[in-house]
This record gives structure tokens, sequence and C-alpha cells, in this order.
């Protein structure tokens, strides 16, 4: 039973840890960068839906607002923010980490932004659905109804984003943008705007990831939340165990990567919360460099 | 004269590629542009396609100023471009790939349309129309290079090198299609190559560039009796 | 050999710097020690940033970690052992300097993001690691005091130790600067203390950190950042180079970490968030990521945008929220504007302009 339900545990982590890597690889695809601000925009949005919860006094309209806010801003960060960096510092020796420094700086201004404007204090998102597990022959689990919500919500939207890559000319435009940008424009496709449109994909899904990893805590939400911190680092493992490039690599990295922590806490030690991502990754690095359903390397040339 | 260029000038950095270039192509000629390596004959068919910007000069094309316009929008103007070294990705199936010729068009029917006459010309393409690119043979993939540019309904189309790598038999083969494809839908075609015999051999015009600049013009098969241009560029 | 003699190690210079500073931190006030202290502790820190990123091409958001390490290793002997100060220092350059050599062997088969990504996940992970083991102390930390040695104390009754009698002739010197005479005793206070410690590390740091630089080994960094194919056919082995930049780095950061643990007075998680890293990051681009000289600029900009500021937010008459985080956004803010506008540093830019100023002027003279 205890088996069950660590796995359980751990794939419902993992799918929000899914959204997150899923959002890493539509940036990376789209601009080649990885952006550090994923969770402070993650945040941001779950602030929109903090909002939203607040004011319509429904949690339902949370998730809409989150994702449309989460999605407009980042579309808003990728006009601005990436297109200057393109334009002012893609050569010289900063050229490599300028990308990686824009966004931590994002990430910075995005955190006080929120402190100012929500102040430091916790404040909470509570979810109509009951965290209370499920019981099953008299034990209880510690899956419940709303982690069973956030599994369905999740595999909704990913059935959505693979009918929308796979099956219509958006998402033929953005696949081709990703892999060959100069033959995309070639074909006729505006691949600026696509850009913006993968940041903006990002965003929501980012936007959902955030929401769904608050109210899955303790529902306590604030600037300086482990949880986001935890959030960016799980993301982004996540999406290196998929191989950056791959959205399905992404969706698996992100199921191993959450029954792996669910796995260790459980069997190992509850203390290694922030270190188990981190030596999981090492040991990803080190066995397969390119992922695990990575593209081969030589084909990065 | 659909395709008129007059004193076009392209730098990359420091570097004058394309040096006061003036070419003019009348509707329905295959045109072969040839030259050694770095005579400017990529740039100049970048620069036409919209992926270089240049730096002086003009280019019109069917009587309309499009210097300096996008990629994006030329395609729309139906000038297509298939550029250097297999223009495929290898990420998407072969119907994607050809799909994605069409993908500005945004009507389902005409997608359809042309898919099925690109496949009547590439019957190749047709048996694996289902399988990923990376599959293809070289010559396959310089089919479907041509035939993704082909879903474009283009009228004016700008080859880069596509006898690259290709065995002499494939190269033939793919010299001849693009010489039916010309006379066929009347196409105005800029044929870049490094296989200057073969390229002069199917062409109506000649062009000669040495050092980004335009050394010769001529009818092919007199550029091809040119004591000059044999012992410059066909090595006999 | 010409070419080794012609590059000075500029000993004097560090020397007569020493002497400056030395000299300044008797005539100005205790606050301003302090912070002169922090500056220094920042200098070191932003100078190991500069060598690993801007020299040998990799990026470390975990600098913050590897302070940690050196400030755990010396608050321990510390504590523990009670070992002399300058033992402890020492043992948190080693100390960090190993764990960056475990890190720079897991860097040097990552690029770029990766290697971002992968010091991120350690910038979080680690500091909760002291809530694994008792002995580190958990939230609360351990002590780590760094007093100036009691010179009032009878000499007679307890001999000096060496660097008592350093401190006594120094803290004479002090005093005679003040008052032209020579004294009998005078006392030191802490901040002074810290100061010159943090001061005579930083001197020693940079010194080391710059002929580094100019040695082969920064040469082969350069190289490797600005080519690894053509820095490997010109038989430089870019790997090992790499976690060699990374393991001196980190001994670098060990040692600004045991120096910030001192002005604190305790070494805790709490005291190396993820913020400082992100921080010495920005310190560095501001500097001018590719120039060591800039270096001192970094630092003084990251101690003194708190101040500037509070004084924002006073006149403005904001609300505390505002006042208390507007020093985050004010950096994060002045990062994004550096990275876009100015990418390689002010002294850089101010360089590069002047050789194009120069350039302009000799063509237009032939």
């Amino acid at each position: 039973m205890q088996l069950l339900n660590t796995l359980l545990i751990g794939i419902t982590a993992g799918s929000i840890y899914s959204l997150m890597a899923i959002a890493f690889v539509l940036v990376w695809r789209s601009t080649r960068v990885v952006n550090f601000a994923q969770a402070g925009m993650a945040l941001l949005s779950t602030y929109f839906g903090y909002e939203a919860v607040s004011r319509f006094g429904s949690f339902w309209i949370a998730l809409p607002v989150a994702m449309i806010g989460g999605a407009l801003f980042a579309a808003l960060v990728e006009l601005v923010l990436m297109r200057l960096l393109v334009k002012h510092a893609s050569s010289g020796p900063i050229a490599g980490v300028a990308p990686i420094i824009a966004t931590l700086g994002l990430l910075g201004v995005i955190k006080s932004a929120i402190t100012i404007i929500w102040g430091g204090q916790d404040q909470r998102i509570v979810a109509p659905i009951s965290n209370n597990g499920f019981t099953v022959n008299g034990s209880t689990l510690v899956f419940s109804p709303l982690k069973l919500f956030i599994l369905v919500v999740v595999v909704i939207l990913l059935i959505i984003l693979s009918i929308l890559f796979q099956k219509t000319n958006l998402g033929l435009a953005l696949r081709a943008s990703a892999h060959a940008p100069e033959i995309a424009r070639l074909s006729g496709i505006k691949v600026d705007a696509v850009r913006t449109l993968g940041w903006a994909l990002a965003g929501a899904a980012g936007a959902v990831a955030g929401l769904f990893q608050t109210v899955n805590g303790n529902g306590n939400l604030s600037p300086d939340s482990s949880e986001f911190s935890l959030l960016l680092v799980s993301g982004f493992i996540a999406a290196v165990i998929g191989g950056l490039d791959s959205l399905l690599g992404a969706v698996l990295g992100g199921l191993f990567l959450g029954i792996a922590i669910s796995f260790v806490l459980m069997y190992v030690s509850s203390g290694l919360f922030f270190i188990a991502p981190f030596v999981i990754l090492l040991l990803v690095l080190f066995i397969r460099p390119q992922g695990i359903i990575g593209v081969k390397v030589g084909r990065r040339a | 004269m659909s395709l008129n260029v007059s004193n076009l000038t392209v730098h990359h950095g420091a570097i004058c590629a394309v040096n006061q270039v003036s070419i003019a192509v009348p509707t329905g000629t295959l045109a072969a542009i040839i030259g050694s390596n770095g005579a400017g004959k990529t740039t100049l068919l970048r620069a036409l396609s919209g992926l270089n910007k240049p730096t002086s000069g003009v280019v019109n094309w069917m009587g309309e100023r499009i210097t300096g316009e996008k990629p994006e929008k030329l395609v729309r103007m139906g000038i297509s471009h298939v550029s250097e070294g297999k223009s495929v990705i290898p990420e998407l199936t072969v119907k994607e790939n050809l799909e994605l010729g069409a993908i500005w068009r945004k009507d389902g029917k005409e997608m359809k349309e042309s898919l099925e006459q690109v496949v009547s010309i590439f019957p190749r393409l047709g048996e694996r129309i289902s399988q990923r690119s990376d599959t293809l043979s070289g010559g396959e993939r310089q089919m479907l290079a041509i035939g993704r540019a082909i879903m474009s309904k283009p009228k004016l189309l700008l080859l880069d090198e596509p006898s690259l790598g290709l065995a002499p038999l494939v190269v033939e083969q793919i010299f001849q299609t693009i010489r039916d494809l010309t006379t066929q839908m009347r196409l105005t075609v800029l044929l870049v190559e490094q296989n200057a015999m073969g390229a002069l051999k199917i062409a109506d015009l000649g062009i000669v560039l040495n050092l980004g600049k335009v050394v010769a013009v001529n009818h092919a098969q007199a550029l091809i009796e040119d004591p000059a241009v044999r012992a410059a560029y066909l090595g006999y | 050999m010409r070419k080794s003699r012609k590059q000075s190690t500029h000993v004097p210079l560090f020397i007569l710097g020493g002497v400056i500073l030395f000299i300044l931190s008797n005539f100005i006030e205790e606050l301003r020690v302090l912070q002169g202290t922090t500056i220094a502790v920042y200098v070191i820190a932003i100078s190991s940033i500069i060598l690993l990123t801007g020299y040998s091409g990799q990026v470390s958001l975990g600098h913050g970690a590897l302070m940690a390490v050196g400030a755990y290793a010396a608050a321990l002997l510390r504590f523990e052992f009670n070992c002399p100060v300058v033992v402890c220092f020492i043992a948190a350059v080693l100390v960090a300097a190993v764990g960056g050599l475990l890190l720079g062997l897991a860097a040097a088969r990552l690029s770029g993001p990766y290697l971002a990504g992968t010091t991120l996940a350690l910038a979080i992970g680690l500091p909760s690691l002291a809530n694994q083991f008792s002995f580190l102390g958990g939230e609360q930390g351990l002590e780590f005091r760094v007093g100036p040695p009691d010179i009032q104390a009878d000499a007679a009754v307890e001999p000096l130790t060496y660097l008592g009698k350093v401190l006594l002739i120094l803290s004479k010197l002090r005093t005679t600067l003040a008052t032209g005479a020579w004294p009998d005793a005078s006392p030191v206070d802490t901040y002074k203390w810290w100061f010159w410690i943090a001061a005579l590390a930083a001197l020693i740091s940079i010194w080391c950190v710059r002929n580094i630089l100019n040695s082969s080994y920064g040469r082969s960094w350069r190289a490797g950042r600005g080519n690894e194919v053509a820095a490997q056919l010109a038989g430089i082995n870019t790997a090992r180079s790499k976690v060699l930049a990374f393991t001196i780095s980190a001994g670098i950061a060990g040692l600004a970490g045991a120096l910030l643990a001192m002005t604190i007075g305790t070494v805790s998680p709490s005291a190396f968030p993820l913020a400082l890293s992100f921080s010495l990051l920005t310190g560095a681009v501001l500097a001018g990521i590719t120039t060591l000289g800039g270096v001192i600029i970094g630092a003084v900009v990251l101690v003194a945008i708190p101040e500037i500021a509070d004084v924002v937010a006073h006149r403005l008459g904001a609300s505390e929220s505002v006042t208390t985080n507007l020093p985050g956004l004010i950096v994060s803010g002045l990062l994004i504007v550096t990275v876009l506008f100015v990418p390689n540093g002010p002294v850089e830019q101010h360089r590069a302009r002047k050789a194009r100023h120069e350039a302009a002027h000799n063509s237009t003279k032939k």
C-alpha cells in the first residue's frame, strides 16, 4: 500500500514538473534560451490566479486567468527582452552567458515587483476540492480527489498540446521554426511571431504548473516560496532528462523525476527534499548527457 | 523582364560579397549562375529571397520593387528559395516537409492538389510520404526540398547547388527535372551551381560571377563555347 | 624569456595599495569601515566569478553555495578546535577548492545552460544539507567569532603571539597617525580588525587572480572560451583547463564566504541564499565580466545600492515593503540593463571606445 501511495504522490508531483518542463522546452525550442525566469513567471501567474480568486470568489476562474495572464506576460517578455537581447548581446564573449544573466535578472525583477505589489507575507489559495486522501479498504491514501483533479487536468492539457503540435498548421509552423528557422521563413512562416507564440504557450503551461504546485502544497503563496525554487529546479531537470528539445521527453522526464523524488523522500530521508533533484540531475548528466530520449548530440550542429 | 536586378551590393560584415551586380532574367528562363567558391553566388540568391539584406541597389520582380523585403513576404509573391545543402527538416516527415511549402496558403483543398502534383512529379516521395525525412537518401532529400518549393506555387525558383554531394547519375536526373519543371510550369529559375557544365547544359542563360561581380552574361550555349569560360570554369 | 620578465607582477603596487587602505581605515567612521569590509568581501567573490565566467566561459549560479562551503569549513575549525584565524581562512580556501574540483569535473562535460541549471540546483540544494547534519548546527548555524587579539593583556603574563605583535605595532602606528605621538598601547575595535583582514585578503586574492589570468593558464582559458575546438587543436587540454578554473574560482569563493561569515558572526544556511549567487553575478557583469579591473566598481555598486534605494524610497515616502524590496528590484533591473546595453561592462566599453577613437585618429593622420 505504501508503495502505491508513493507512486501516486510521485505521479501527481511529476505531472506538475512535466508542465514546467514543457514550458522550458517550448522556450528553448523557440529562442534557444533556457529561461531561468520561468518559475518567476509561474509565480506571477499564480498571483494573477490568487487575485482572480479573491475578486470573484471562485477558484474555477483562477485557472484561465492565470493561464491567460501568464501567456500575455511571457509574450511581452519575448517581444521586449528577448528581441533586445538578440539585437545587443548576440556577439562577443558575453553572448553565451547573456541570456542566462538576463533571465536571472528578470527573475529578480519579478520577485521584487511581486513583493512590492502583494507584500512579502503568505497569501492563500485553497482549492474547492478536498486534499484528504481516498479511503480504500479502511486505510487512507495520501492520493486525494484534488490530486486526481490535477492529474486529469494535466492529461487533458497534454492531449490538447499534442493535437496542436501534431495535427494543426500552427503546430507544424511551431515545429518547423524550432528545428530550422531559416527554412521556416523561406516557407512563408513569420518566425518572429511564432517565437512569441512559443513563449506565450510556455507562459500558460508554467501558470498551470504554478497554480497546481501551490494548491498541491499547503496552499500558501509567497514571493520567496521554496515551492517555486523547487519548481524551477525540477522543471529544468525534467526538461534536461527529456533532452531539452522534446515535448514528449519533457513529460516523461517530469514523471520520472516526480516518482524518483517521491521514492527518495519516502525510503531514504524526507530531509533530502532540496538536494535529491540535484543528485538525480548529476546522475542523469553523467549517464546520458543528451537526455533519456534526447536527440543524438551530433545533430545539434 | 520578370526579374530585374540593378547595381545590387551585399556585405557580410566588412566584406563585400556581391558588388554592383545587375542582371535581367525574362519569364520562363532558366538562368545558371556559375563561378568559383566565394564568388558571391549564394549571397546573391539569399539577397533575392530576402535572407540577406542588401546594402544598396534595386531588385524588381514583376514590375514591383522588392529590395530588402522579408522572405515570408516574398514567398507570397511567388519567390521560392531552396537553400544550400538539401534544405529539408529532418525532424519532420516527408509529408510535413511538403505541407510546409504551402502552409501560408491556409487552403486545405489547394494544399491537397499541390501535394498530388508534387507526388506526380516525384513518385519516390509518394512512396515515402509518411517516413521521417532523415531516412531519405541524398537525392530524395533534394527532390523533397524542390518539392517543398513547388508546393508554394512559385513563379521564380531560386536553387542553390542542388547537385551538391550527389552521385553523378542522380545529378543528371535532378538537372533534367529542373529543366522539365521550368518548361512545364513556365517558371523563371536561377540555378546556382558549382557543377558549371551540367548547369549550363540545361540553362537558357548563363551568368558568370567572380569576386562578387558579373564578369560574363550570355546564352548558355555560347558560354560553353567561350574559350575563356571553358578554361576558367569548365576545366578543359 | 624576455616576455616573462616584461610581465611584471606589480608587487610594490599592491603593497602601496595596502598601506593606503590601512591609513584610510583610520580616518573613516565605523559604519563605513564595515561597508569597506563588505566591499572587500565582494571584490574577492566577484573576482572568482570573473575568473570562471569571464575567462574560462563557464557560468556558475552556485558560487553562493561554494562560499557557504568555505564558511562552514572555517567556522567548524574555529568552533570545534579553536584554530587560529589564519588557519581557518586557509582551510576555507582548500575545502571550497575541493568542492569546486568535484563540481568542475561535472561541469567540464556541460555547456552553457546545462551548467547554469546544475549549479542553480546546487545553490538551492546545498544549504539545506546543513539541516541534515547536527554538527553543522541546522538553521541556527555555527558561531564564527573573529575578534582582535587582546593586546591590552600584560605581555609578561601571557606572551603575545606573532600576530598580536604585528597588531600591536599596527595599532600604535594608527594612533600615531591620529595624534602624532607614539603610544604605549592602543585598543583596536572589531570592525577595524575585520577590515584589515578583509582588505589584506582582497589584495592578496586580486594579486593572485591577476597573475593567474596573465599566465599561460589564463591564456588557455580565453582560447577555450573563444573556440573550444581550435584550442584543442592548439594542444590545450580544454577539459582539464576548465576544471582547474573551477577549482581556483571555488577556492577564492570559499575565502570570500569565510570572510562574509566573519562579518555576520555566524554561519547558517540563510546567510547564503540564492540571491547572494545572483548578486555576485550582477557585480561581475557590472564590473565587466571579462575585465578584472572593474571588480571594485561591481563591489562598490552592490554595497551602495541598498543605501541609494533607501534614500530614494524615503524621498518618495514609500511604504515599508517598497523600501525593503527596492534594492532587489534595482539590482535585478541593473543586471538586465547592463547585459542589454553594456554587455561587456563599463571598463571594457570605455577601452573599446578609446581604441576605436585612436584607430580613427591614426588613420586620419596617415
